[in-house]
């Protein structure tokens, strides 16, 4: 790169605020516009898979919030470096170490989690959410940017799989992160548990009520056809 | 405008409801109870040239409803007969029938209740008419369930069929599945208990303090042949026209309006007689489990598939299902080739689910579930074939 193009970068991008504005965007937009469930419909099968009950799906989502700040990061600070006819092998590589990691933490802290779990934290590496934000975002961005994209990101998955998997575990089980929520008085009045909620199908009509709720109030995600 | 409730109705409640008028949102719930009551006074104007039938949506759903009420009202009293015959109680017809017309009204009125409450409120949020869909439906939806379920258990299926059956694809006319089935496969799914066994299907069978006579039980034909199948063809080898004949008249355990094959053909009757619901569904499925009743026969690897093809017919919710469910005009194939196709396969399909697999004696329902959802991929090729038929045959004439 010449002087001349380098002091002209710095003279048009004049020091940004942590939390500008855009920043902020980055993490915001996923929660909502850019949903990486809702409105890319990525990462689905492990929104179906682990999401009978809470405590699985907020496992899932902080493993992914993990796996994916790393991978964000270091696929960031080595933007420059990675030859770009290569670059999916280098980024699982780096994805997978991430996810074998969390992997052995979890086998090691929550043994009980994780064998629910079971082959969906393997899973993390192949998730297309991670995938599509480094080849989108992370390489062709700085750390910082990154970081937040991935924050946003994850908590954006994060949120429909407990928002889900409240549901499901709520109706199918009566109990919420594995305590009974909903009263004896009530079984004893006649009421059962929701064996349909337990099934995966259950898991897809959920997330598709979120997607209607979520598009009835912001008309702007309606295409016109 | 003769009438003088008609006049009350137009001259001093109508104003309330139109534009401006102080009840102007809740028109739709307005017109659809009006139009209950009368013909609609407002008609197509000149320009149309679209005239489909003399009848209109409200009359033929209630041809419907009128062609299920012999299923009904055997229905009732079947409740009444299997109750005092598994408590051992001698009952006149009369007690009967009231027995069971007191433990299905109840279902009848959820079931209208909850599903009519959720299409007022989409009418009125997108401001269109009450559609007359649910009529049929909210019939459907208790004949197809056993009578001991909770009524809490039928409205959250009918909100749940109306609501995800239906409304989300825009509503009567758009669903891709059979709104009744859809509320039945929720129930089956979600609360197996209260759908199978021997007790459901009984009335006061959930009951613990009905005592049950001995040697009576009140599994399903279906769930005996697939439970035990060796007991249900040897009891069946000894009084065979007697199994046959109880099926046909529907003195046997079963959903309210299932059991009944004679009561489910004078409604098929009316139905064929009005052209409202398509013979070439109806044969064709009937077809259809024949022959798979015939295959299985020849195979007949276990004692269920040596069960006679035509047994098949009468025993569990077939009938019912092709006579009425699968004939369902939105969610079956519009193409005439392709209603002999559908029908066959459902009635295929349906015997071959209920033989191969225990864990689902009502094939029925799922081969027509099934169905609902191959049903516009029969007619998108039927139609490909017409259209590649008549390239041809202009092919052959330009040249």
């Amino acid at each position: 790169m010449s002087e001349t193009a380098e002091a002209t970068a710095v003279v048009k991008e004049p020091r940004e605020p942590l939390f500008s504005s855009k920043n902020k965007r980055l993490l915001s937009d996923p929660m909502n516009d850019d949903n990486p469930i809702t409105i890319q419909v990525l990462g689905i099968c492990s929104a179906l898979a682990i999401t009978v009950q809470v405590k699985q799906a907020v496992v899932m989502s902080l493993s992914v919030l993990v796996v994916m700040i790393g991978a964000n990061l270091i696929v960031s600070l080595l933007r420059n470096l990675i030859p770009s006819r290569v670059r999916i092998i280098v980024q699982l590589v780096i994805v997978a170490a991430l996810v074998i990691l969390v992997d052995q933490v979890l086998k090691a802290y929550m043994y009980e989690v994780s064998k629910q779990l079971s082959v969906f934290v393997g899973l993390i590496i192949t998730n297309c959410i991670i995938m599509g934000r480094l080849e989108a975002f992370a390489l062709n961005n700085k750390p910082w940017p990154s970081f937040l994209d991935a924050v946003g990101n994850a908590a954006g998955y994060g949120w429909i799989l407990i928002a889900v998997a409240v549901v499901r575990e709520l109706f199918g089980s009566g109990k919420l992160y594995g305590f009974q929520v909903i009263p004896d008085a009530f079984y004893d009045f006649g009421y059962f548990n929701n064996g349909l909620m337990i099934l995966p199908p259950m898991a897809l009509i959920t997330v598709g009520i979120i997607i209607w709720i979520q598009r009835s109030k912001n008309t702007k995600l309606i295409e016109e056809n | 405008m003769s009438n003088p409730i008609h006049k009350f109705l137009e001259n001093t409640i109508k104003p309330n409801f139109d534009e401006g008028g102080k009840l102007e949102k809740f028109l739709p719930a307005y017109d659809a109870l009006e139009t209950f009551l009368f013909v609609p006074g407002h008609t197509t104007s000149g320009k149309g040239s679209h005239i489909r039938d003399g009848i209109d949506m409200k009359r033929t759903m209630i041809m419907v409803v009128l062609a299920m009420v012999p299923a009904l009202l055997f229905g009732m009293w079947n409740t009444g007969f299997q109750h005092f015959l598994a408590s051992g109680m001698e009952a006149t017809f009369m007690e009967t029938f009231l027995y069971g017309a007191l433990k299905v009204l109840p279902l009848v009125v959820v079931s209208y209740a909850a599903g009519l409450g959720v299409e007022f409120v989409f009418a009125i949020i997108n401001k269109h008419q009450v559609a007359e869909g649910f009529l049929v439906s909210g019939m459907l939806i208790p004949l197809c369930l056993p009578v001991e379920i909770p009524l809490w258990m039928v409205a959250a299926a009918t909100i749940f069929a109306v609501v995800i059956g239906k409304e989300v694809f825009g509503g009567t006319g758009m669903n891709i599945l059979n709104v009744a089935l859809t509320a039945r496969a929720f129930l089956f799914f979600a609360y197996p208990t209260w759908m199978s066994g021997d007790k459901v299907w009984i009335g006061g069978g959930m009951d613990e303090t009905v005592a049950y006579a001995d040697g009576s039980t009140g599994a399903t034909l279906l769930a005996q042949a697939t439970e035990k199948s060796s007991g249900f063809v040897d009891a069946a080898g000894v009084a065979y026209t007697d199994s046959f004949m109880s099926s046909f008249l529907g003195m046997i355990p079963g959903s309210i309006g299932e059991t009944s094959t004679l009561a489910i053909m004078i409604g098929a009757a009316i139905l064929l007689i009005t052209g409202i619901a398509s013979w070439k569904i109806m044969f064709s499925g009937i077809l259809g489990a024949y022959v798979m009743g015939m295959l299985f026969n020849l195979w007949g690897a276990n004692p269920f598939m040596e069960v006679p093809a035509h047994m098949h017919l009468v025993i569990g919710g077939f009938a019912f299902g092709i006579v009425f469910m699968a004939t369902d005009p939105v969610s079956a194939a519009q193409t005439s080739t392709g209603k002999y196709v559908y029908g066959f396969l459902i009635g295929f399909l349906g015997i071959m689910i209920r033989v191969f697999n225990p864990a689902y004696p009502e094939g029925i329902m799922l081969a027509i579930l099934f169905m609902n959802v191959m049903a516009p991929l029969i007619d998108h090729y039927v139609i490909e074939a017409n259209i590649k038929r008549r390239q041809k045959r202009t092919m052959a004439v330009a040249a």
